[in-house]
């Protein structure tokens, strides 16, 4: 794989007039509490890890848990107290402000929780922005804004304030204007968190979309579990400004490495979120019934097919090459099992 | 015993409380004590003390310490005097090139820029008037006297009447509507006919420089206080300070500064205005959602596009209140600026009230009135105007406000010289309809004044006479009966009571201020006023606000009511009460009290509505009835933003009760008054000015310490 996109070398976010000072002196040995006594509050704690292009990382975390001050470290909204971050190989912490601009016009968008549009702007006009501020004379911007107003389902409401639209569809300008100078690197705060349960499923469903065409570098932030299994390659799980566990949904479910983690994991309906692949056994490739199913299926899907053989269901990869086997006991042990293990 | 351990705080108060009376009591009145003594600037009286500080000698009768200060503060004035002077006229003397004798002269810097400003002031002023009514001075200002004399044709010929009407309506149709467009046209022909349209132009002059003046430096240092923290610090006791200082107070330092004259109001004119509008944009700035900046910062924005386009924009609204506020100060500032020669409709006002013409007051006043109103809804239009970007307009729409003007133009020129035929040998009322030449109605208004007069003297008489010698002196005794020691230590252990030792420190010092400069005596008296013109305006206040509460409809009209009556500049609430009770102190008072009802009701209508909805519905479902809704639930809930209320009608009461002077009370504003025609003035007016705006900050900070705590307590954000 090339280059990452996102690069974090332990980054440190500490609050408080002698943070720098404080984190010189710990020798990256960050403790909260004793920060705290001395009037500094911990909002990042050695963060160290990698995004490469066209992944999506989420990271989830309960409020407090520092998953939005790391989003901003690495937008720059704010300055890492210590550690290193790479954008695409560039030193972000070196950049003075003018090619910190200048990044932030080519190659960043970002969506906030609380939608934060311009009031005074239109739809149309908000989408604009960005490409304005980047000097793009009227028109240009305003058609290119026009495209994005498509892309996101706007149409025909593009002279509306943003005071006139539903948190749904003030969202939906969001993500177009973050979208608007075509950015490689998407970061996404909570975006969904201010919606509806229903609207939300929606957006999250027109976001895999939008991904799916777009194929952005994504760090997205969020506090429910459920979203981060849907959407993410990978998720960090945040606690106190540390990062518990950074994994695919799958090992996150399956090999939970903090007991902090495994609270989240416990309610999670496994067949929904784990792959074939995540379960199959693949030392045993014969002996098998007739049925294949392919290894990168969710088990939900397949489970009915399953339980209904009695022997072992060979797996097959897209290649039509058998891979492993699964055997119906295995199915019922992963829905139900671990459930029961761990109350 | 159990009963102190359950309330605590009010056995505190009462302890507070006894210890005051205990104060008063055990201090006599010393007998060489008299209220009204013979002042000391005048005589030399060998019964004063003196003392020698700076090298200036204070006079002062002196008195048991208990009873009252000496006044330590006495070479304050004097030296504030003093350091002006020195920097008008020795400070930094320079050599500046001068126009007029075309030669190098040696001038004081501060004096040349007092005389650079002034030039540059009165240019604008001239510039705009001139416009509107005509004139030579801008021409001259380009030119020179000779000049003109050599070219007679040469002067601004001033904009026919009927024009500047027209625009005015054109302005209000295209900010808001039919509505304000018949307004702006009804205002426009009221002043034009009743021959007020000079002076009316001449304030408007003085506005429209003030006004976008103020704005500008209100918003420049506000965004520079929003950046920087250092900044906001050194700002902030000078805005705190300005808010509560008389406006009187200000006219006097600049007198000295700037001379007399439209100039030095307009400068006065921005010290009052700016600070509010530095206050307004702060919290406007304040307001914005973080991520609304965050958003603006990703987008890509530089520093200058972040302000202009993202934060200036988002805070508009309240900025926008703040333009409003400028300019309701301004035309407060039209009328009490014309006390150093400011010309227009507040010239004219004074005059007649001066006179006891109340019918030309009444007139002038009502004009002031008028146009402060026209102005303030149009600035509200603009504030909430919406831009269509994308409207497919054709060249007529996108232009016809600037065709439809300059069609009035023509038509304005074309009657205005048709008007010349028309009205030959008399004056041309097409273009204008000279002052005192239109209709009047000051004789109606005159008569009617004595026919009141002539009708109710007795009973106006004998209420007078009532509320000055059963309310109102046995209560100015009690004031004065007060020794210094028991107020300092009464102030002192309120702030204590209240805010801890912190507000206490500041509330001490504040009132030791007044305690030491010479006036404690007239600012026991400014204080009696105010207190009096308080209790009855909250009480007034209190009850029609609660009563017009109970209907929806009622509370926004009141609430509308307000509005109109806060646009009215402060001096014409004089008049009526002239009208009806004279030159007395009732009149004063009651000025003062249906001013301080404003914000009184207002707060009153504000604070139980922002109860909210859901403590509403729990209330009803718990059974009560509407009585008891309002004493256990909104009262108690509505209190704290009610308090700020009464932190307003104390500094409208304060306020009120200087413009007072100028009927003629013996207080403080007595003396700033006074300083104005004394050529030592600077000092005093300034130094009195500090007294009052102190008098209302000593309870500002009670006030607002108090209602912190308890929105903090009653978890109100």
């Amino acid at each position: 794989m090339s280059e990452p996109v996102i690069k974090c070398e332990a980054v440190y976010k500490i609050f408080g007039e002698n943070a720098k000072k404080m984190l010189q002196e710990s020798n990256g040995n960050v403790d909260a509490k004793t920060f705290q006594e001395n009037g500094c509050i911990v909002g990042v704690n050695n963060a160290s890890f990698e995004v490469s292009k066209g992944e999506m990382l989420v990271v989830m975390g309960l409020s407090g848990s520092g998953k939005s001050t790391l989003l901003r470290c690495i937008s720059r909204l704010t300055d890492a107290t210590g550690g290193k971050i790479f954008i695409e190989g560039q030193d972000l912490l070196q950049l003075n402000n003018k090619e910190l601009i200048e990044l932030r016009r080519n190659k960043m968008g970002m969506v906030f929780q609380s939608f934060a549009l311009l009031p005074h702007k239109t739809v149309v006009e908000n989408i604009a922005f960005p490409l304005q501020i980047k000097g793009i004379k009227t028109e240009d911007s305003i058609s290119k804004a026009m495209d994005m107003v498509k892309l996101v389902g706007l149409d025909g409401r593009e002279n509306y304030f943003p005071r006139e639209l539903s948190g749904g569809q003030q969202q939906r300008v969001g993500i177009a204007r973050s979208l608007a100078v075509e950015p490689d690197i998407w970061f996404l705060d909570e975006p969904f968190s201010a919606l509806d349960p229903l609207i939300r499923k929606e957006m999250q469903d027109e976001f895999l979309r939008l991904q799916d065409k777009l194929q952005k570098t994504i760090m997205f932030i969020t506090h429910d579990f459920d979203e981060a299994l849907k959407l993410a390659d990978r998720i960090a799980i945040m606690k106190d400004g540390i990062i518990e566990q950074l994994d695919t949904p799958a090992n996150i479910v399956l090999k939970p490495a903090t007991e902090y983690v495994r609270k989240f994991t416990e309610e999670v309906p496994r067949e929904k979120v784990l792959l074939i692949e995540d379960v199959m056994d693949p030392s045993t490739t014969e002996n098998l019934g007739d049925l294949k199913v392919l290894k990168n299926e969710i088990i939900e899907n397949v489970a009915e097919k399953i339980l209904t053989q009695e022997k072992s269901v060979a797996v097959i990869d897209n290649n039509n090459k058998i891979v492993g086997s699964i055997n119906p006991t295995k199915i019922i042990n992963t829905v139900f099992g671990g459930r029961k293990n761990n109350n | 015993m159990e009963f102190i351990k359950k309330y605590p705080k009010l056995f505190q108060w009462l302890f507070l409380l006894i210890a005051f009376f205990a104060l008063c009591f055990a201090i006599d009145v010393p007998e060489t004590y008299k209220f009204i003594r013979v002042q000391a600037e005048f005589v030399k009286d060998p019964n004063q003390s003196s003392y020698v500080f700076l090298g200036k000698e204070v006079r002062y009768y002196a008195f048991d310490v208990f009873w009252r200060l000496p006044p330590l503060l006495g070479w304050l004035p004097i030296w504030i005097n003093d350091s002006l002077f020195f920097l008008m006229n020795e400070w930094m003397p320079m050599e500046f090139w001068d126009e007029d004798i075309k030669e190098f002269k040696t001038r004081p810097l501060l004096l040349q820029v007092s005389r650079n400003l002034t030039f540059f002031m009165t240019f604008l002023i001239e510039l705009i008037r001139e416009i509107l009514i005509g004139g030579k001075n801008t021409i001259v200002t380009f030119t020179s006297w000779d000049w003109i004399s050599e070219n007679p044709w040469a002067k601004l010929p001033g904009l026919p009447w009927t024009i500047v009407a027209a625009g005015a309506v054109i302005l209000g149709y295209n900010l808001s509507g039919k509505g304000l467009a018949l307004f702006a046209g009804l205002v426009m022909v009221y002043i034009s006919i009743f021959g007020q349209w000079k002076p009316s132009m001449q304030t408007l002059s003085f506005i429209l420089v003030a006004a976008p003046l103020s704005f500008i430096f209100g918003l420049g240092l506000g965004i520079a206080a929003f950046k920087s923290k250092r900044i906001e610090k050194a700002l902030y006791p000078i805005l705190l300070v300005m808010q509560t200082m008389p406006q009187y107070a200000v006219l006097v330092p600049a007198m000295v500064l700037f001379g007399v004259g439209d100039h030095s109001a307009v400068i006065i004119t921005m010290v009052v205005a700016i600070p509010p509008m530095i206050l307004l944009t702060l919290l406007g700035l304040r307001a914005i959602p973080p991520e609304v900046i965050e958003a603006g910062k990703m987008s890509g924005c530089n520093n200058w596009q972040l302000m202009l386009k993202v934060l200036i924009p988002t805070a508009r609204r309240d900025i926008l209140i703040g333009v409003n506020q400028v300019i309701m100060v301004c035309f407060s500032m039209a009328v009490i600026s014309a006390f150093i020669a400011a010309k227009g409709l507040g010239y004219n006002l004074l005059l007649a009230l001066n006179r006891l013409d109340i019918g030309m007051a009444l007139e002038a006043g009502l004009c002031i009135s008028l146009i402060a109103i026209l102005l303030d809804k149009m600035s509200l239009a603009w504030a909430n105007k919406q831009i269509d970007y994308f409207g497919n307009l054709t060249f007529f729409q996108k232009n016809k406000n600037i065709l439809f003007f300059a069609a009035t133009v023509i038509i304005g020129i074309v009657l205005a010289y048709v008007g010349t035929f028309l009205f030959k040998g008399s004056y041309n009322y097409l273009f204008e309809v000279p002052h005192n030449k239109g209709i009047s109605t000051a004789d109606f208004w005159n008569k009617g004044v004595d026919w009141i007069f002539d009708t109710f003297f007795v009973y106006i008489k004998a209420f007078n006479t009532w509320l000055i010698q059963d309310v109102l002196q046995p209560m100015r005794a009690l004031y004065l009966r007060m020794p210094a020691v028991a107020t300092i230590v009464l102030v002192v252990g309120a702030g204590y009571l209240i805010g801890g030792i912190r507000s206490a420190l500041v509330v001490c010092g504040l009132t030791l201020f007044i305690a030491l400069s010479p006036w404690w005596d007239r600012a026991l008296v400014t204080t009696y006023m105010a207190t009096f013109g308080v209790i009855v305006s909250c009480i007034i206040g209190f009850t029609v606000g609660t009563l017009c509460f109970q209907n929806k409809h009622s509370a926004s009209f009141m609430l509308g009511v307000c509005d109109i009556f806060q646009t009215f500049p402060s001096f014409v609430y004089l008049i009526p009460v002239m009208m009806l009770f004279g030159i007395t102190d009732t009149s004063v008072l009651i000025a003062v009290i249906v001013y301080a009802t404003i914000p009184a009701t207002r707060y009153t209508i504000e604070g139980l509505r922002s109860v909210p909805a859901g403590l509403h519905d729990a209330a009803t479902m718990s059974g009560v009835n509407k009585f008891q809704r309002l004493t256990k639930i909104e009262f108690p809930l509505a209190f704290p933003h009610m308090m700020l209320g009464l932190n307003q009608t104390i500094v409208f009461a304060l306020f009120m009760v200087i413009i007072g002077a100028f009927i003629g009370t013996e207080d403080l504003g007595q003396y700033i008054l006074k300083a104005l025609s004394d050529k030592q003035g600077a000092g005093k007016g300034l130094t009195l000015g500090i007294c009052v705006a102190f008098i209302g900050l000593i309870f500002d900070n009670l006030i607002r310490t108090w209602v912190e705590k308890r929105k903090k307590h009653l978890g109100i954000n």
